[in-house]
């Protein structure tokens, strides 16, 4: 297999000079990115398991003296992370699942089913991408405070994450445009057959979306998990509140190995899904944003 | 709803109609409005979820925030007409100056260091041929883990007593710093986290544009005696222009909403140095209670990244009929 050309031609990397800068632009390469990026994470995992004392010891030590585990078992308890991140688990699920739902509904509609006025509301709704989510922070926390009409308050409640995260025009145009780009005759053809419309949804577009699925799968999880702002304004009850916000809010008057510890454990999840997903997640994003 | 007809073996041609009755006229041509009426049902019923949600969430929250700027505004007991008076109150507020200034020059570091650093690193990264894999998760690895860790990790990093960055300078011999803890140094240690945190995505974004660039366009260069620095001027930066501008854009937007950083980080401190809009919008509303002032600054807000937008559509679009 021969790699593409790129900026540097094949016949310049193959002569012995080329070679020798090539190796040398590597190495530096490769210790840049451990040094800027795997190290702090490599930093991080192993300050959780100093003693208190070490951890705030100059010259720091680059490998732990004594390797205490019991950072970690503090966190677990005196931080009540089961209790967080079972909020996490709880508030990401449920975002995931509406936003699959209604998002792909009305994404299928707007591609496939032609409504009266749909021009319309598609404007309306990419517009919302032009407009910064976290300006409107504040009118959307009254919003939210207080419902209109039914005078309900979603504070101190997942649907209050839940709802707005459905408002996602992002990825209601991802599976949009998606749909727009499937074969026309695949689906005419299962019309034909007498398939009503949610069959042809389920049975047809879903099963061959399942590429932008899993995208907007992972979009939806992670920005529920990552979003600070948001959450720190609906949840002010302690035992509602995700653990971005809780370590936050936790942070001032508790030991340092704890609170690191608290930070690996909050990590792992994301970490986990991006090391498993990795493949999808960075052809994701890189397809995002050269085809927006 | 009775849609044409369901799924049948029975072959089409052969309607089992006693002779004596005649056959029922057919829905779809007998009413072709009815059928519409039906259709359009089925549409937004599909649309009606979403939809609320959007109404509920964005549209509704922007024609609110530019209504309650106009306020004075209690929750629960609704709002009264306070015609400009919200505007002067925030204007005459020196936090408002300082709010502004930061924000902007927060933006301007993040583009400068958040532009040159991933382009030449996906210009690098694209060059090399070994452990590209390896490469790209390192790189993504930062923006997955949660923007209030790598906040907090920072902290300490910056920490005046035990932190690792003072370290590091001592390691090798240089004058240490404030970091985040000095009035002039705080901003930018903020942009270093930011940039840090969020890399990974713009160097994958340039990688893709990058791989996107016909190989031939570079032998031709090269034949025609471009260097590697006229190759990148020449070649480089025109085919991937577009990518560029879009990324500088969605940069601006994103780091005008800064708040994590500050908010964990300094506090907004010291002295004001790192107080954002977004911060001050925060503050006006939960600190305050003055949420008719957080709609103002939330408007002017808008207003400025709205305007943000109009350029850059323009641009672009230009920047397509040129191409």
């Amino acid at each position: 297999m021969t790699a593409p050309r790129t900026l540097v031609s094949p016949a310049a990397l193959a002569r012995p000079r080329g070679r020798a800068v090539y190796w040398t632009v590597f190495t530096g390469v490769v210790l840049l990115f451990a040094l800027a990026f795997l190290f702090p994470v490599y930093w991080m995992a192993t300050g959780a398991m100093k003693s208190p004392d070490e951890v705030t010891r100059t010259p720091p030590t680059l490998v732990p003296e004594q390797w205490h585990l019991g950072g970690y078992a503090d966190a677990w308890e005196l931080m009540r992370l089961p209790t967080h991140l079972w909020n996490t688990v709880v508030q990401a699920a449920g975002a995931w699942l509406l936003q699959l739902v209604l998002c792909t509904a009305a994404a299928y509609a707007l591609s496939r089913l032609r409504p009266a006025f749909g021009k319309v509301v598609l404007g309306g709704i990419l517009a919302t991408l032009m407009v910064p989510a976290q300006a409107l922070v504040v009118p959307k926390y009254l919003t939210v405070a207080d419902l209109p009409l039914i005078h309900t308050s979603l504070l101190n409640d997942p649907l209050g994450i839940w709802l707005p995260a459905v408002a996602n025009a992002f990825n209601l145009y991802l599976l949009k445009r998606f749909f727009d780009r499937m074969p026309r005759d695949v689906l005419e053809a299962a019309e034909i057959d007498g398939a009503g419309r949610v069959r042809v949804l389920w049975s047809i577009v879903l099963p061959l979306s399942r590429p932008v699925l899993g995208v907007v799968s992972i979009f939806a999880l992670v920005a529920v998990w990552q979003d600070f702002l948001w959450p720190l304004m609906v949840f002010s009850d302690t035992d509602e509140q995700p653990i971005s916000v809780a370590l936050v809010q936790l942070s001032q008057n508790i030991p340092l190995t704890v609170l690191v510890a608290a930070m690996v454990i909050a990590s792992i999840p994301m970490v986990a899904l991006f090391l498993v997903f990795q493949r999808h997640i960075i052809a994701g994003v890189g397809a995002g944003g050269t085809k927006g | 709803m009775t849609t044409a007809s369901r799924p049948s073996l029975l072959p089409p041609a052969a309607p089992r109609v006693p002779k004596g009755k005649p056959r029922p006229p057919v829905r779809r041509t007998a009413h072709p409005w009815r059928r519409r009426l039906a259709d359009q049902a089925h549409a937004y019923a599909f649309l009606l979820g979403g939809l609320l949600c959007f109404a509920l969430f964005s549209w509704y929250p922007a024609i609110r925030a530019v209504v309650i700027a106009f306020q004075e505004y209690t929750p629960g007991s609704g709002g009264e007409w306070a015609g400009t008076a919200n505007f002067t109150r925030v204007l005459h507020d020196p936090e408002f100056a300082a709010a502004w200034r930061n924000t902007l020059a927060f933006t301007a570091l993040a583009l400068l260091v958040g532009f040159a650093v991933p382009f030449l690193l996906a210009l690098v990264l694209n060059e090399l041929r070994h452990a590209k894999a390896f490469f790209r998760v390192v790189v993504y690895l930062p923006v997955m883990i949660p923007p209030v860790v790598s906040a907090l990790l920072w902290k300490w990093f910056y920490d005046p007593g035990a932190g690792l960055a003072n370290e590091a300078l001592r390691f090798a011999h240089l004058p240490t710093s404030t970091w985040s803890n000095g009035a002039d140094t705080a901003l930018i240690s903020l942009v270093i986290v930011a940039t840090w945190a969020n890399m990974g995505g713009t160097v994958l974004v340039y990688l893709a544009a990058l791989q996107g660039i016909p190989g031939e366009l570079y032998e031709a260069a090269e034949l025609d005696g471009a260097g590697l620095l006229q190759r990148i001027r020449h070649v480089t930066v025109p085919q991937t222009r577009f990518v560029i501008l879009m990324l500088m854009l969605l940069q601006i937007i994103a780091t005008m909403q800064v708040f994590t950083e500050p908010f964990v980080i300094t506090g907004g401190g010291p002295e004001n140095a790192t107080v954002t809009v977004l911060y001050l919008i925060y503050k006006y509303a939960f600190l305050y209670n003055d949420f008719g002032g957080a709609c103002a600054l939330s408007v002017m807000l808008l207003l400025l990244l709205g305007a943000f937008s109009a350029v850059y559509l323009r641009l672009t679009r230009s920047g397509e009929d040129d191409a």
